[in-house]
Parts: structure tokens; C-alpha cells; sequence
């Protein structure tokens, strides 16, 4: 096989209910890089991340990790991808601190895992709320929670969905450099945002060149 | 690595145990519609003792059934909406063990404390003292089963609108059999019938059964349901 991106999708096509959204979709991603998906509302980002993630089913397309398809190699992809959604995750009833070691266990193999979550509550300065019934955080907050389990995770392949949502501005420049330093660390990241953000070395995907013209 | 699963299982299990633990007026919820049930029969049926203990076994297990069903719905209605289900479904382990974790966590909270809550409302409808220990018994066999076939439906229906009465209706005909033997078992035990020992018997067999396949179906639900 021809050597290519470390994450490369060709040919890819999804669809919600009966609508095609997007179709012969291409890129591929080696280490270090990031994608902004760019492109109006409605037109599938979240559906495109998820389909890459592996929640949703594409209609067709190929999908592969380090040069293999991503449904062989099933939780050995999994394990390798931290994703971001709409939804953060949160269960509002554990204090911060449960919510992170929760995450820690459930997710993170090895021993070195309950050392992460004291530095990652620290970066995203939640180390004050620690006790608090997550239920009672401010959205804001709730998504720099979500955004915490990224740096518990240490995952390579990042995929966030408007992260940004919610946050402060401190936060959105603390957000951008923790995605620059884990592009730095030989990272890739899907990054589809509104708003704007500061992030050297991203590349801008447009999805709209993939979607037929809508009425 | 199956160290890891085992751990990662444990954790599931024991965030399960603490948010339904601090949420625990829906899991009084159940516990509660079952003692109300089951008090509600010598009410209306009168006092008459060889009357209750006659419909004694089946009005307990009919009750369990419907008080497990209503709390089918906790099971993963919340972690759907916070989004907790679609990060379990990006972690590295088998979703269908989490999710088995998952299942005992549930029955530790309602099938559990209803079997052992049993035999004082049968006191209350007149089951003779010798079959109180097969009441328990084929309620601590059954129980789980009625948690495990449960969480299929209940996965299936995430998101749907009114999914919580779909749920019972998808799972009171697959309850049929357990409910059968259940209580029969309990009758036999009360003089009424046959050894219970055979009904027990297959109660284990059937409870084996859907431990082999229930999380497994329900993580395929899982996957259909956030697809």
C-alpha cells in the first residue's frame, strides 16, 4: 500500500434520514496536523465527525488509521480517538473530581491514568470546583469539564465539536494552545468551529465543496 | 489488559451505584409502586387467608415485574441526554461489558432490595412462612434476568417519544416466561403445586441465558439507538 496521511478518509458519503448531506469527501491527516471543518449550519459537520468517530454509520467511503480501515480494527481505533460533542458528557450528579476519575477509569488503560486528572482540572481551572455537583456549574464550565477529559484521555486523533461554544475569551486562547501543544506533540485534531480562533499551522477544509447545491 | 476491563467495569458499576444512590427518590420510585401494589390486593380481595395465599405468588411477582419496568427507563435515559452514553461508546473496552456493568448496577438498586423486601408484604397476603426463602430465591434468580432482558428495549428506545411506556409494552411479553416460573415456584413452595426445585432450576438456566446474551443485544441497541 502507497504510504499515506496517518488518518486518511476517501470517497466518503453520509447521509441523515434519507437526504444525502456530503459525498466523495476526501482528506487525510498526518501527525501534528489539524483540520478546521468550515461551512453553514445544516450542512453535516457534526454528522462528518461522527460518522469519524465511528458513531454513525457512513453510507460509503473508507475510513483508515495508520493505513488500516477503522471497522477492522473496531476498539483498537476507539482507543485511540478522543471525541467532543454537542453534549459534554457530564454527569450532573458526581462532583467535578468523580466526573474526571470516572473518565480516567472507564477510559484510559494503564496505571499512570489518576496522576492526569489533578494537572488537567488544573489547566482548565476548575481545581476550585473540584467538589462541586457538576449540575451546578456554569456552561462555560461544564464544557471546560468536558474539555479536561482530552488531556486525561491522551488520545492522538482529537475530534471536537464547536469546543469553543460557551467558553470565555481566556478560555478559548487556553483551549487553542492546549490543542497547539497537542498538534506539537505529533497530534491531529478535527476541530469544526463558528468562532473564530487562533491556532498556527491549521488548515481550513471547506465541507461545502462536497455537498451538491442546495435549494 | 482484562485487568483493565475489570476495572474499567468496576468504575461503571460504581458511578452507576453513586448517581442512582443521589438520585434516589426514582429508585424509591419502584420500591415504593411495589409495596403499593401488592398492598392494594388484600384491600380489594378482603381478608379471607386461603383466598390471599392462593393469589399470593403471582400477585408479588406480577408486582415485581411492573416495579422493575418502571424503573427500566433510568437505566440509560440520563446518560443518553448528558451525553455519559456516547463517550462510553469511544472508550477501549467492549461496550457490551460496561454495559453489563451497567445492568448490575441497576439490579443492585431494584431487584435486589425488592427481593428482599418481599417476604414482609407476604406476610401481609398470607403466604405460609415455609416458602418465604423460594419467594426470595426465585426473586434474587428472576430479578436479574428482568433487569438484563429489560435493558434491551430500553436501549432501543432512546430518544423516542414516549419511550417509556414503549418500553413496557416491548418488555412485559418477554417477561411472560419468567413470570411463569417464578411464580409457580413460589406456589409449588406453598404447597400448591409441584417441587419448586424445578422451577428454580430453570429460572438459573434462563437467567444464564440472558446474561450470554442480553448485554450484547443491548449494546447492538446501544450502537442503532446513537447511530
Amino acid at each position: 500500500m502507497s504510504p499515506r496521511g496517518l488518518f486518511s478518509v476517501r470517497a466518503l458519503s453520509c447521509a441523515r434520514g434519507d437526504k444525502t448531506l456530503f459525498a466523495g469527501l476526501s482528506f487525510q491527516l498526518n501527525a501534528g496536523e489539524a483540520l478546521h471543518v468550515r461551512g453553514p449550519n445544516g450542512l453535516g459537520k457534526t454528522t462528518l465527525l461522527r460518522a469519524l468517530c465511528g458513531l454513525s454509520r457512513p453510507i460509503r467511503g473508507d475510513i483508515r488509521w495508520r493505513g488500516e480501515r477503522v471497522s477492522d480494527l473496531a476498539e483498537e481505533f476507539t482507543a485511540e480517538v478522543a471525541y467532543v460533542g454537542h453534549l459534554n458528557g457530564i454527569q450532573g450528579e458526581l462532583t467535578v473530581l468523580e466526573n474526571l476519575q470516572t473518565a480516567a477509569r472507564v477510559f484510559v488503560r494503564g496505571k499512570e491514568r489518576m496522576a492526569d486528572v489533578e494537572t488537567a482540572l488544573a489547566r482548565v481551572g476548575l481545581v476550585a470546583s473540584a467538589d462541586r455537583p457538576a449540575r451546578h456549574l456554569s456552561q462555560g464550565q461544564k464544557r471546560r469539564l468536558a474539555l479536561a477529559r482530552l488531556l486525561i484521555l491522551r488520545r492522538p486523533l482529537w475530534i471536537l465539536d464547536e469546543p469553543f461554544t460557551a467558553l470565555d475569551a481566556a478560555s478559548v486562547e487556553g483551549l487553542s494552545s492546549i490543542i497547539g501543544e497537542h498538534m506539537s506533540a505529533g497530534g491531529l485534531a478535527l476541530i469544526v468551529s463558528h468562532q473564530a480562533f487562533d491556532l498556527p499551522g491549521i488548515r481550513d477544509f471547506e465541507l461545502a465543496r462536497f455537498c451538491k447545491a442546495r435549494t | 489488559m482484562s485487568g483493565g476491563l475489570f476495572y474499567a467495569m468496576r468504575a461503571v458499576f460504581m458511578r452507576d451505584l453513586l448517581v442512582f444512590w443521589r438520585r434516589s427518590t426514582e429508585v424509591m420510585t419502584s420500591l415504593v409502586f411495589f409495596v403499593m401494589v401488592t398492598t392494594l390486593f388484600p384491600l380489594a380481595v378482603g381478608p379471607e387467608r386461603h383466598e390471599l395465599m392462593l393469589i399470593a405468588p403471582g400477585v408479588l411477582w406480577v408486582a415485581a415485574l411492573l416495579a422493575t419496568t418502571l424503573s427500566l427507563n433510568h437505566l440509560f435515559a440520563s446518560d443518553y441526554q448528558d451525553g455519559s452514553l456516547e463517550q462510553l461508546l469511544m472508550s477501549p473496552y467492549p461496550l457490551s461489558a460496561l454495559v453489563a456493568a451497567k445492568i448490575a448496577a441497576h439490579w443492585v438498586l431494584t431487584g435486589l432490595p425488592l427481593a428482599l423486601l418481599s417476604p414482609l408484604l407476604a406476610v401481609q397476603l398470607a403466604l405460609p412462612t415455609k416458602a418465604m426463602g423460594t419467594l426470595v430465591l426465585s426473586l434474587l434468580l428472576g430479578t436479574p434476568i428482568l433487569s438484563l432482558i429489560g435493558a434491551v428495549p430500553a436501549a432501543l428506545t432512546l430518544g423516542v417519544r414516549g419511550g417509556g411506556v414503549l418500553v413496557s409494552l416491548l418488555v412485559l411479553p418477554l417477561y411472560t416466561p419468567v413470570l411463569i416460573f417464578g411464580a409457580e415456584a413460589v406456589a409449588a413452595a406453598a404447597g400448591q403445586g409441584f417441587a419448586s426445585v424445578a422451577h428454580l432450576s430453570l429460572l438459573g438456566a434462563f437467567l444464564a441465558l440472558t446474561l450470554s446474551f442480553a448485554p450484547w443485544a443491548s449494546s447492538a441497541a446501544l450502537r442503532v439507538s446513537l447511530d
